[in-house]
């Protein structure tokens, strides 16, 4: 059963250090910016985060990084106008970096959730991001083996949870929050508001609550 | 093929693609230049915008109070929602890309190959951060990948080359490139000249190191 969970500092207990952590979010839309700062207060270190950028300004992900518990990055695109912890950090050669076109970012989270052992997809195939990889041509085309990410948490930002866990999310800030739910061991989401069972139209569900184990209500 | 006597300005170039992108499409249009071919499409024609971060009939940008945090373009710029619009996570966003859904994507290239292979996402200078985002998945997924482009670089150099110096996003992919010269029709084996800017094809075949045909 789900948890709501009293505040973000509950929500986010028990991560190990060196656990991989996907975090939700294209920008700011749907970035859990307060389970990440309380990650933060926690202090758990030598993480493994995926995320589709590297952080923007001085909060939120950006923040985390800055403290240097991240010690590896899988995104689709770190390099951004706001992006200044991240390139600094990466100058220094004091965090590791994973780019993953953006496609096979999700796919590969997708896949971990669905339990599918790997894919072959024609994103990649004969770009540089495909060296090493097993290449197969099928009907024709050149396609690329990508493997699925598994992680141990998942944090998460949706709009409206009922008690049940069930989610729904707002405009374009769903983005990676429905499937990095199903992709790892611990799946927290905040959330605006949390509604009694039976409220949410069971037709609207985005994110059923098998997927979902702590919710926690954030500003 | 129709001669025009002076080059494009980056303006006419926007409207010239959006001209050539059919009624009723389904159009992603990438983060910088191509941006501006929505400000020349005509609202009759139904042309629907798809944005990577899950979001069927984006609108034109928002300002003052139609700004809402959670409605943003690709390039994490507040836009607005049209009349018949959907939203979707990011596995079906990319799905909709792979799987040919999409009529026509338009990206912005560091160089183009006679044979359609693209190069757009990295200098491959040793300094430079890699970042990639959803280009690779648009090269290989839309039915048609227009590209649009000054011709030549800052140093004169040709951006529609015999092969991409600059590391590849996707092979054999374009099938149209709109730049300030000339618009080429891609086709795999031939590039069509099915109009020229300000320049002939008599000098763009002596400054381009790709076979050109004329077309009928």
């Amino acid at each position: 059963m789900v948890e709501i969970a009293p505040d973000t500092d509950t929500a986010v207990r028990g991560i190990a250090a060196g656990s991989t952590v996907l975090i939700g979010g294209f920008g700011p839309a749907g970035q859990p910016y307060a389970l990440i700062d309380a990650l933060r207060r926690v202090g758990t270190g030598d993480l493994t985060v995926v995320n589709n950028n590297a952080g923007n300004g001085s909060t939120g992900l950006a923040a985390l990084l800055a403290t240097g518990q991240v010690r590896k990055i899988i995104c689709s695109f770190p390099r951004q106008v706001d992006s200044y912890v991240f390139e600094e950090l990466y100058a220094e050669g004091r965090i590791e970096l994973e780019v993953a076109p953006q496609g096979n970012l999700a796919e590969r989270i997708r896949a971990a959730g669905a339990g599918i052992g790997a894919f072959y997809t024609p994103t990649g195939a004969g770009t540089m991001l495909a060296e090493g990889k097993e290449a197969r041509v099928i009907d024709g085309r050149a396609h690329v083996l990508e493997y699925p990410i598994h992680a141990d948490v998942a944090l998460i930002r949706a709009h409206t949870a009922d008690e049940a866990g069930n989610l729904v999310y707002r405009k374009t800030g769903r983005n990676f929050g429905p499937i990095m739910a199903t992709a790892a061991r611990l799946t927290i989401a905040e959330v605006t508001r949390v509604v009694p069972v039976g409220t949410l139209d069971p037709e609207t569900v985005v994110t059923p609550g098998i997927y979902v184990d702590r919710v926690v209500v954030t500003a | 093929m129709i001669e025009h006597p002076a080059p494009l300005t980056r303006v006419e170039l926007a409207r010239l693609v959006a001209r050539d992108i059919p009624p009723n499409s389904y159009v992603n249009l990438g983060i910088g230049q191509p941006t501006a071919v929505a400000d020349h499409l005509d609202p009759a024609h139904g042309v629907v915008l798809h944005t990577e971060n899950g979001m069927l009939g984006m609108g034109p940008h928002a300002h003052g109070d139609d700004v809402d945090p959670d409605l943003l373009n690709a390039g994490k710029t507040p836009v607005t929602e049209l009349p018949g619009a959907s939203y979707f996570d990011h596995a079906q966003s990319f799905a909709m890309m792979r799987g040919g859904h999409l009529d026509v994507c338009v990206l912005g290239a560091f160089q183009v190959a006679g044979d359609g292979t693209l190069a757009n996402w990295h200098t491959g200078a040793p300094d430079a951060i890699p970042a990639v985002g959803g280009a690779m998945d648009l090269a290989v997924g839309a039915k048609d990948v227009f590209v649009m482009m000054t011709l030549f670089d800052k140093t004169g150099a040709p951006k529609l080359v015999r092969e991409c110096t600059y590391p590849v996003t996707g092979l054999r992919c374009v099938s149209r490139v709109y730049t300030d010269q000339a618009v080429f029709h891609l086709d795999g084996d031939r590039v069509l000249v099915t109009e020229t800017y300000g320049t002939t094809m008599s000098e763009l075949s002596a400054r381009l190191d790709v076979p050109l045909t004329t077309a009928p």
